[in-house]
């Protein structure tokens, strides 16, 4: 009984695969912070990091619309930004009432909403796109490498290891009510609403305390192999020329984007 | 006598691929008390996660003379007392009372009876004592015990244990074995106690590869060292 769901890793062989997972790091981030920095309304640099995103899914050997597919999930996420639509001042479009409020929708407001919907959307199909060419532990080594703090990446990397820890324990604690979910005959059974909610509190609590005794024996076991506060790795990755092309080629196509978008 | 339990050509493959059962076929009358073991991975829990629709694979299903589908599932569950190997899976309230509590209050039936529900099955795995102790901090032994008080106050026909006296200390395992022996109730359980086979009960399924290999009286299968050497077992 294991779950894998949250492993997002799409074995394959291609271009994308092979380079060095520092490089799809430092090319998600780039790419991700450049859509954060383009203007609102930067519709052609906005195409054109779409069509990067297509290019890179291509070479990815995983289909044009891989990412595209599975990018609707996060979509409501960027409804928080719904609000923009009202409370950025310009021309009004339309009005309307709703409970106690009026709301008039400007037009600096949709074009601030439209310019977030789409960056956020481009970014979240690129880091689906490094989630599934890079393995976790590679992932992990490469932000080492990047001198990203290690106490950040070593929670990092508990949190992933244990994640499908603590989602088999939930799913058997899950089992077992379901396992003494019984009616009587004659009896509406299931209990009320709220006494569900409490049997789900208990259970999430029991989850809490289980996760913290388990967290200290892990601690345990691992002081007991030698730890002194940080992780050893090997360092199995090389920079190879390839990679060096493919990050100077990536960061002068993104200072591209920007350019455009600022004309 | 009347049939507790009957299972008909039963096939189940987990999503991942792996085919747990290959046509399991038994029946177990009211009062029998049988054991089932086998090698890891032989099927038995699998097989125990199917007898109250926890698992659903290609067969039939019948318990005190009623086909399991997905209609009659809650009904199953009151009739069937799975009790999983992991007591921790099995008690997720803050309090003893609260987890016994869970079935009957699950059920619908009035308060006044619970009490008396839950009040007879810590009296019948002797804990009475132990209603308001929080389930987090009991012993493994303690633990197992008001796990199996938890499906007896739903008052059902059969009960199913998964390795019920793994990691028990030796006067927990002996508790547990006279509790067993005294519970007036159908059993399945499935062990690799070869020992509490032999004294507790009458009657033993030997499973491997997802299929039943032998049926009968323990004895029989006990003297058979043949037999259980080809399944990774051992004479007591």
């Amino acid at each position: 009984m294991h779950f894998d769901v949250f492993d997002r890793y799409h074995e394959n062989e291609s271009f994308v695969h092979r380079l060095d997972p520092r490089v799809k790091v430092v090319a998600t981030v780039v790419f991700i912070l450049s859509n954060a920095l383009l203007p609102d309304g930067a519709w052609v640099a906005f195409g054109l990091s779409w069509l990067f995103l297509l290019l890179a899914n291509l070479l990815s050997n995983l289909g044009l619309g891989f990412t595209f597919k599975r990018s609707l999930v996060a979509l409501p996420f960027a409804l928080i930004a719904l609000t923009v639509l009202f409370s950025i001042p310009g021309n009004p479009l339309t009005s309307f009432h709703f409970l106690f409020w009026d709301f008039t929708i400007t037009d600096a407001g949709l074009l601030r909403f439209v310019s977030i919907l789409i960056r956020s959307w481009l970014s979240v199909q690129m880091a689906i796109l490094l989630v599934a060419v890079a393995r976790f532990p590679d992932l992990i080594h490469a932000l080492e490498h990047l001198r990203v703090p290690s106490i950040l990446t070593t929670i990092i990397a508990f949190l992933y290891r244990y994640l499908f820890v603590l989602a088999d324990e939930v799913f058997r604690l899950m089992r077992a009510r379901e396992s003494r979910s019984a009616a009587a005959p004659g009896k509406r059974s299931g209990g009320s609403v709220a006494w569900r909610a409490g049997i789900v509190g208990h259970m999430a609590g029991q989850l809490f305390l289980r996760s913290y005794e388990r967290s200290e024996r892990v601690y345990n076991a691992m002081l007991a192999r030698g730890y002194v506060g940080h992780m050893e790795t090997i360092h199995p990755h090389e920079l190879r020329r390839r990679d060096y092309i493919t990050v100077a080629l990536v960061l002068l196509v993104i200072l591209f984007f920007q350019l455009v978008g600022r004309v | 006598m009347t049939t507790a339990l009957q299972v008909h050509d039963l096939h189940f493959s987990y999503h991942d691929g792996l085919t747990a059962l290959r046509g399991v076929s038994f029946q177990i009358c009211e009062g029998d008390k049988v054991a089932l073991v086998g090698p890891n991975g032989a099927g038995k829990s699998t097989l125990m996660l199917h007898l109250n629709g926890i698992l659903h694979g290609q067969g039939e299903v019948n318990v005190g003379g009623k086909r399991l589908t997905r209609e009659n599932l809650p009904a199953i569950r009151s009739m069937v007392g799975l009790v999983f190997q992991n007591p921790d899976d099995q008690l997720f309230s803050p309090t003893v009372f609260e987890d016994v509590a869970f079935g009957p209050l699950h059920m619908g039936l009035p308060m006044k009876e619970v009490e008396t529900r839950v009040n007879a099955a810590l009296d019948a795995v002797k804990m009475s004592g132990f209603r308001d102790r929080l389930s987090h901090h009991l012993s493994v032994g303690e633990k197992k015990r008001i796990a199996i008080a938890t499906v007896l106050s739903m008052d059902p026909q059969i009960l199913v244990l998964d390795e019920p006296s793994a990691g028990l200390d030796p006067r927990a395992r002996r508790t547990l074995i006279n509790l067993l022996r005294e519970l007036p109730i159908t059993m399945l359980v499935s062990t690799h106690d070869m020992r509490l086979v032999q004294e507790l009960f009458p009657r033993t399924i030997v499973m491997d590869e997802g299929m039943i290999v032998a049926d009968g009286r323990t004895n029989d299968i006990l003297e058979n060292e043949t037999l259980l050497t080809a399944h990774g077992l051992e004479k007591p």
